[in-house]
């Protein structure tokens, strides 16, 4: 997989996903910047969070509707809703249901701040995890050249005067895919380890900044200087002072604790715009479990975790927009070993504000045999790259989508209207 | 002890390294612009240092010496052939961990987990009486419960119990056994501490290399106490040997069949025994199901539903072989799939768990190893990228697979290319990928020769390869505590920070690996990380690791005096090749005072050691020390 940034052909160029080499740093900007500050840094939020390892949209948000469903996942189905059994689908709609895990998620389908998006996806029939997800992730599927991921193409379409280091932040030890190119962008996996760990550190700091502004023929230069701006602007900015407000309860996993991160990092105004998060476990071959097991387990963290933070955020989730996505789905029909295997179209959540939610959007293709894709998945009805484009837009007032998606003809008649 | 050289005697250097005078002469095969200054030529310090960092985890103090007397050449040569380097001292350190050399089935019995035995003795009706207490308490869920979900610590609730806990930690403690944690750390600590000690590194860099290539997550199910035979008896037996017998090795590797799921992978049409026999059947395959709450089987297991999993035969062509754009259909996927059917693990959770009592002597020795199962097995005819592979064939279906697979064109593409990419370049040159391709396959697969030809080529020696790679997190951890002549105990304390900077080892969650290049690793955070790192080792903050400065102040001591040791510290680490703007820097470092004002004029020991913590700490953080 070829994903150089600066494409030099035939040679052993190193390309650093952070330098930028002849922009005025941060700093620099920020204090020119000082009587507008304010302003520039409400933009709106995007928090994007990927579903590693192709979680089951059809056990995440159940088509109880479907007789079908049934014949073809006799251990794993989860039962039609009953009032007053916890193990039995929520109910959203009269057909489709949520699983009985992702209780939390109620509260925000009712408010109408939370939409699904189903039969959604990318076209690519690919099956492979990796490339299902690089495709997902660069957002041109079928095509492995592409350097940038999407999200670092939309900072770089809408690149501002006034951009903070902390505009786009992943909660991931290594920066991943969608956030991979030249605008830059900051990988780290806990807030409070992000800084210089030394007696003196002010002293070593310095140390390290001029060693590494110094360098000039090395790329690695430009990471260390945003590195050191981006250290010295957290430390000012003191995100951890900010506790979970509302009563909000965030699970005590990765996925609880990179939300909670995302949360802290808003509300302390860094100039967070993009934010993302991965979880995963998703990868359910084998014993999924229905109601209860493990896929039950990981939708509980994953509904507690966002819950959590739409708790905790209250009025400002205004400004802020969850979107979730998964490279593939699942098999409709359950495989030998209690499990399922790759299949194609998932279910994606919309959650925030600007959402019109209470709503199952997309052109439901059904699950008769002869409706499913290779005869064996969700037929996909709704590309992602459409579902991306509209949050693009609508929420992140976008004006350049041709760019964000290469050689996808985005037609906004064809926007699923999910967001007002 | 054995003599590695031949007294005196230069080896000239193969007709092949004359080449490395004219390289400087030749049109360059890479373009103009590189990521930083390379030298016109590379003098022969530099070589050296160039050959330590990529045959192995970098230079200890007096390596580059050493090399020089015996010629690069015949390093490499030697390199080539670990088998003939006497390495006692790695071994003598690894024997410290009683895990490494235990065989699965010793570790199942050794190291339970908690759940597991517990429920085990219940069945037998031994449980002892303390923890029949402890289970009794309120606010403990029965371990037994069969309402309990499958999630993947089903004892994970009954941990929770402080009294449990305790009564579980006594019993442990009468019968000598451990908690199966301690697996994983010992072989992290193994692999730490060879990589470290070993006078083999170019077999522990493949050994790094192929159990990235042939990835398993320590995470998953019993991986724990899978992931040691497969370093010992799988990893390490082939990774310099011939690419076909590593393939066949990790296809049976209970590592690999528990993995990527092959061990449950069953023919549609699998005979199975009638209720009377049925028990047989339960070990290996069925005996994890014995265990697992039964909630969701409503039905008896001879109806149970079939499957063939294909996880393991996409990743194998995939990842393993092939290369994803190598040629194979889904459909081939699924035959192969066909032919590993049957391919599986005997006891896959330890004696303790199997079901068949009779069986049960013969599984305390052999639990968790390969087995053939042949009634699991899909017999009918397949095609397998256009071979025929005829019906009836058994066990020989999966080598029929893994014979073609290990001689296609696109595997040795595919291989050559990840070993270019991994000792030259981030863009592995495509004359050398050829070359190396080339080599594979003329000589059957044999990782020897294909690295012979990376190591003498013009790409390898080209001055634009010199520090071209950036380490990772590993290398980076490991170079830094051999270029101090440091030690370590390989422990969590260090294997920590190689986390913290994103590669904990058999952690990686997907079948990939972990990738190898650049702008994975480089990053804010990322950065952030190693200078922390730096710090920590060069100021002794990471308990089982020390380095020891004083010697280094002492034997310098009048250049410190002078320079804060900036320059024996520069040597020693970085063979004095550092810019310009990073000396001056550190020249400059050395000249502000550090906490109190009145300490920096006293030049005690005490503060010049102070100062060299910090020089080194910076050095170590320094771009040119975060690359090979």
């Amino acid at each position: 997989m070829n994903r150089r940034f600066f494409i030099k052909s035939g040679s052993i160029a190193l390309a650093s996903v952070s330098a930028q080499l002849s922009t005025p740093s941060f700093l620099e900007r920020l204090v020119l910047a000082e009587g507008s500050q304010r302003t520039s840094l409400l933009r709106k939020i995007l928090v994007t969070i990927f579903q590693r390892g192709a979680v089951d949209g059809l056990n995440m948000v159940i088509p109880y509707g479907e007789s079908n469903y049934y014949q073809l996942r006799p251990s794993i189905a989860i039962a039609r809703p009953s009032s007053g059994d916890v193990e039995t689908a929520i109910d959203l709609d009269g057909f489709f249901g949520l699983h009985p895990s992702m209780r939390s998620f109620k509260t925000f389908w009712e408010s109408k701040r939370l939409a699904i998006i189903h039969a959604a996806g990318s076209p690519d029939s690919t099956r492979s995890h990796f490339d299902a997800q690089d495709y997902m992730e660069s957002g041109t599927p079928g095509i492995k050249s592409t350097a940038a991921g999407f999200l670092n193409r939309h900072l770089q379409i809408s690149k501002g005067a006034r951009d903070s280091v902390f505009r786009a932040v992943a909660l991931s030890q290594a920066m991943p895919r969608i956030l991979q190119g030249p605008a830059p962008a900051v990988a780290l996996s806990k807030l409070a380890d992000f800084t210089i760990r030394a007696g003196n550190s002010s002293a070593v700091q310095g140390g390290f900044e001029a060693i590494y502004e110094r360098s000039v023929n090395d790329v690695l230069a430009g990471t260390g200087k945003e590195t050191f701006e981006a250290v010295n602007y957290l430390k000012r900015a003191n995100p951890s002072q900010h506790r979970p407000g509302n009563g909000a309860q965030y699970p005590r996993s990765p996925l609880g604790n990179s939300m909670l991160q995302i949360a802290q990092l808003i509300k302390s105004d860094v100039g967070l715009e993009i934010a993302f998060t991965d979880t995963g476990g998703w990868d359910t071959h084998v014993n999924q479990g229905n109601s209860r097991g493990q896929l039950a387990n990981r939708l509980q963290d994953f509904a507690n975790s966002i819950s959590a933070f739409l708790t905790d955020l209250g009025d400002r989730m205004e400004d802020v927009l969850i979107v979730t996505m998964s490279e593939f789905g699942r098999t409709v029909r359950e495989n030998g070993n209690r499990g399922t295997d790759h299949g194609h179209a998932n279910a994606m959540f919309v959650i925030g504000g600007g959402v019109r939610g209470g709503r199952v959007y997309g052109d439901w293709p059904g699950l008769r045999t002869e409706q499913l894709y290779e005869g064996r998945d969700l037929a996909l009805t709704t590309d992602f790259r459409t579902v991306l484009s509209e949050v693009a837009r609508r929420h992140l007032g976008s004006t350049t989508l041709t760019t964000l998606f290469p050689g996808y003809n985005v037609i906004e008649s064809r926007f699923r209207g999910v967001l007002g | 002890m054995r003599k590695l050289i031949p007294n005196c005697r230069l080896r000239r250097p193969r007709s092949s390294g004359a080449l490395l005078i004219i390289t400087a002469l030749l049109t360059p095969v890479f373009s103009a612009v590189n990521a930083q200054k390379s030298p016109a030529i590379l003098s022969d310090e530099q070589q050296i240092l160039h050959v330590l960092n990529r045959l192995g985890f970098g230079a200890r103090p007096g390596d580059v010496d050493r090399v020089k007397k015996l010629g690069i050449s015949s390093y490499i040569d030697q390199q080539l052939n670990p088998q003939d380097i006497p390495d006692a001292l790695a071994e003598e350190k690894v024997k410290e961990l009683p895990t490494v050399s235990m065989s699965t089935a010793q570790l199942y019995e050794k190291y339970p987990q908690p759940g597991v035995l517990i429920r085990q003795l219940e069945k037998l009706g031994k449980l002892p009486p303390g923890l029949i207490q402890a289970q009794k308490m309120p606010g403990m869920e029965s371990t037994n419960s069969s309402k309990r979900s499958e999630a993947p610590e089903p004892e994970a609730n009954a941990m929770e119990n402080e009294n449990y806990r305790r009564a579980v930690r006594e019993y442990y403690a009468e019968q000598g056994l451990q908690l199966p944690q301690k697996i994983i750390g010992e072989l992290q600590a193994s692999r730490i501490l060879r990589a470290v000690y070993s006078e083999r590194q170019l077999n522990e860099v493949m050994v790094d290399f192929w159990t990235n290539h042939f990835n398993v997550f320590a995470g998953k199910g019993v991986e724990r106490w899978l992931l040691t035979s497969y370093d010992r008896d799988t990893i390490r037996r082939h990774a310099m040997g011939k690419f076909a017998d590593l393939l066949l090795a990790t296809a049976k590797s209970p590592a690999m069949l528990f993995y990527l799921d092959n061990f449950q992978s069953v023919s549609p049409n699998a005979q199975l025994p009638r209720s009377g026999n049925r028990q047989q059947m339960r070990v290996g395959v069925f005996a994890k199901r014995e265990m697992t709450s039964n909630r969701q089987s409503q039905e008896p297991p001879q109806r149970m539903r079939r499957g063939i999993n294909e996880n393991y035969a996409r990743e194998l062509m995939e990842l393993h072989t092939l290369g994803v754009d190598g040629g194979y259909t889904q459909k081939d996927v699924q035959e192969v799939a066909r032919c590993f059917t049957g391919w599986t693990i005997f006891a896959p959770r330890g004696a303790a768990v199997a079901a068949n009592r009779r069986l049960a002597g013969f599984a305390k020795e052999s639990a968790g190893t390969f087995f053939f199962n042949a009634r699991l097995h899909d017999d009918g005819e397949k095609v397998v990228l256009g071979n025929k592979v005829p019906a009836g064939g058994g066990f020989k279906d999966g080598l029929i697979v893994l014979d073609i697979l290990a001689r296609h064109q696109s595997t040795a593409n595919f291989i050559a290319r990840k070993l270019v990419r991994h000792f030259v370049s981030d863009s592995p040159p495509e004359t050398l990928v050829k070359s190396v391709a080339d080599t594979f396959s003329k000589s059957d697969g044999d990782i020897r020769e294909a690295l012979r030809t990376i190591f003498f080529s013009t790409e390898f020696n080209s001055p634009n390869a010199y520090r071209a790679k950036v380490k990772r997190p590993f290398e980076l951890a490991i170079s830094a505590v051999r270029s101090l002549g440091g030690d370590t105990n390989g422990g969590p304390q260090f294997h920590r920070w190689i986390a913290r900077m994103g590669e904990p080892l058999y952690g990686f969650q997907t079948p990939n690996g972990y990738s190898d290049t650049a702008e994975t690793w480089v990053n804010t955070g990322g950065l952030l990380e190693r200078l922390n790192f730096g710090l920590a080792l060069a100021n002794n903050r990471i308990p089982g690791t020390r380095i020891d400065l004083h010697r280094l102040v002492e034997s310098t001591s009048t250049n410190v005096r002078e320079n804060g040791g900036v320059e024996p510290a520069l040597k020693l680490v970085l063979g004095g090749d550092v810019s310009s703007g990073t000396r001056q820097t550190l020249m400059d470092q050395i000249r502000k005072p550090e906490s109190s004002a009145a300490d920096s004029v006293l030049d005690t020991k005490a503060s010049r050691a102070e100062v060299l913590a910090k020089v080194v700490g910076l050095i170590l953080g320094s771009p040119e020390f975060q690359r090979q």
